[in-house]
């Protein structure tokens, strides 16, 4: 895939310090529209710290990040999402009173727009609305393979189809770029496979641009067309798969770590 | 279909409270006309902790500002009885909208100290405005009698006006939690993050609930001041609140009937313990409250459900 000339997102020299250590330190990578981005690293390498700068949830002390070419620091967390950046969560922040189907339905928030006074008078087209999101979210519960789960709690459901029903939610805000924080936690190798082939057809059936945050290097090295690899909070090198997993660099940051970075 | 035996019920139990009026004495009708606002008071009290999250010990400001508009409106400007109660209402949606704001900076047990501070306020700021509000003493209203041509008399006319305004805001309250903002209001609770992150915007959601939840609060208590026909500031003091509070646990947190049967037991229970003993009937209450959080730990609603859920299945089986 050739990357088109802006890239969809740009992180500039982002850094973020909490008390004395530095989860970020002058973070900078482009990711270009329509790719899948590895972002890995050794734990606490600062990768979801990222996410939670790029969805707004913590402020940078320096550095920007631009989506397609504006800043979105100036953007409270809520706005995040309108742009058309969706993100999962690595320990999973569903909502768990409410049953699956609502939590998707929730995930097209940022796309509808009946308010407190219309919902309360259910003017027509706020049953129109209602009936619209209802059957978008059907229709990715029915893509993700949860349609049998619709009706039922969040609460209670094993930890790997709870990270489907995160990815649901995220997709039904129609991202242009995906944050997906370890979607494998908590899958068998046969599940892993499967993941990689469900993450390839949402980049492209969906259009949707995916940065990858994931320690699964089964996952991650044949689906990527780049990585880029964090440790201990700098960017230590970035590239195509094959071009990290010969870099010295890399192998160092892994060197003890049980998972190898060749598969 | 459970839905169906659902209808049928709701229909019985309307065409029971259209016909109540004429078989039950005045005194009767007084009280159903009273669990009627409770309902609605805490209906309002409900949207806010139980499905937004947010905690308050302070709806009795709020019950207390309706009521006092209420009051106000008739005696000092003698305005028709009907027009004061969405302008209570309305008052109640700006200062619960506004106190929400500062709110939305403190979390938990602090709000709860916040509001609390709020109801110990208001009684005594009533009394300081005597002007206006008559002091301690209050304010006597006349009971409002039916409109002309319509044969009732003032508490027959005032048992179909709350029941009115309250099935009214029972439809609302219920469009509102069942659409896309009732979904954004009980996905702050749940996870305000996550919330945040699908867009919600927090802040105004919460600002927003906090609002409507005080001004169903205070149509409530522009009611109480047609119903009860007086108004005075030690009826509002934080033991009304804290008689909300444990009016939604019992009737059920997150739901919409339990303000219903919230209601009626903060109503009919204190006169139970009454008359069981004259001389501690709160020992009494105390002991129902306990009873019924033991039996019902989530709520008179909460067991209903159960318990028709239950019955269903048994029809349902082959026997
Ligand atoms: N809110 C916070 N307060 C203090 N320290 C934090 C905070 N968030 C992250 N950190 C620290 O920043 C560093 C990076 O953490 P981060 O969670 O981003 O790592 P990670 O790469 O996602 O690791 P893992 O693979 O284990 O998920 C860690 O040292 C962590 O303790
Ligand atoms: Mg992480």
């Amino acid at each position: 895939m050739t990357p088109s000339s802006e890239p969809i997102l740009a992180v500039r020299d982002l850094t973020i310090r909490f008390g004395g250590i530095v989860a970020l330190d002058s973070v900078g990578f482009d990711v270009a529209d329509g790719q899948i981005v590895a972002l890995i690293g050794p734990n606490g390498a600062g990768k979801t710290t990222l996410f939670n700068c790029l969805s707004r949830l913590y402020t940078p002390d320096r550095g920007d990040v631009l989506f397609a070419g504006r800043s979105i620091l100036g953007l409270g967390p809520h706005r995040i999402a309108e742009l058309g950046v969706g993100r999962t969560f690595q320990n999973l922040a569903l909502f768990p009173t409410l049953t699956v189907l609502q939590n998707v339905m929730i995930g097209l928030h940022s796309k509808t727009r009946s308010d407190f006074l219309s919902n309360a008078l259910r003017l027509p087209w706020v049953g129109r609305e209602e009936r619209a999101i209802r059957a978008e979210a059907m229709e990715l519960l029915d893509f993700l393979d949860l349609e049998t789960v619709a009706g039922h709690p969040a609460a209670g459901l094993p930890f790997g189809t709870l990270k489907r029903v995160e990815l649901g939610r995220a997709l039904a805000g129609h991202p242009r770029l995906l944050l997906v924080d370890e979607p494998a936690g908590g899958l068998n190798h046969e599940e892993v496979a499967t993941l990689g082939k469900l993450i390839k057809t949402i980049r492209d059936s969906r259009r949707v641009t995916i940065l990858l945050v994931e320690h699964h290097m089964g996952l991650v090295m044949p689906i990527s067309d780049k990585v880029v690899v964090l440790d201990f909070g700098r960017k230590i090198a970035e590239g195509t798969p094959a071009e990290v997993q010969r870099n010295p660099d890399v192998i160092r940051a892994y060197l003890g770590i049980d998972e190898g970075m060749t598969r | 279909m459970p839905s169906r035996a659902l209808r049928l019920g709701l229909v019985v139990v309307l065409a029971g409270a259209m016909v109540l009026p004429f078989v039950v004495t005045n005194f009767r009708l007084f009280q159903c006309a009273q669990v009627f606002i409770y309902a609605i008071a805490l209906l309002g009290l409900n949207i806010l902790i139980g499905y937004n999250g947010q905690f308050s010990l302070g709806h009795s400001a709020f019950y207390a500002l309706g009521a006092y508009t209420t009051a106000i409106m008739i005696d000092q400007w003698s305005v028709p009885y009907g027009w004061t109660i969405p302008v209570a209402g309305l008052l109640c949606l700006i200062a619960g909208f506004l106190f929400g704001i500062p709110a939305l900076r403190l979390e938990g047990l602090y709000l709860a100290l916040a509001t609390f501070a709020l109801a110990l306020a208001v009684p005594q700021i009533l009394k300081y405005f005597e002007h206006w509000t008559g002091g301690s003493q209050g304010i006597v209203l006349s009971k409002p009698a039916a409109p002309k041509g319509v044969p009732l008399n003032p508490d027959q006319w005032l048992y179909f006006l709350t029941l009115f305004v309250l099935l009214v805001l029972l439809v609302l309250a219920r469009n509102l939690l069942a659409g896309r903002t009732g979904r954004a209001i009980v996905a702050i609770r749940d996870n305000p993050i996550a919330a945040q992150a699908m867009g919600v915007n927090t802040a105004l959601y919460k600002s927003l609930t906090f609002g409507v939840s005080a001004a169903y609060t205070g149509i409530a208590g522009a009611l109480s001041a047609l119903v009860i026909a007086f108004v005075a500031p030690d009826a509002f003091d934080v033991f009304l609140s804290i008689t909300f509070l444990s009016g939604i646990v019992i009737g059920g947190l997150a739901s919409i009937s339990g303000a219903i049967f919230g209601a009626l037991f903060i109503q009919f229970v204190p006169n139970w313990a009454q008359d069981i003993s004259k001389a501690a009937p709160w020992a009494i209450y105390g002991v129902f409250l306990i009873g019924f959080m033991y039996v019902m730990p989530r709520g008179i609603a909460g067991a209903v459900r159960l318990g028709a859920a239950r019955w269903w299945r048994r029809r349902a089986e082959p026997s």
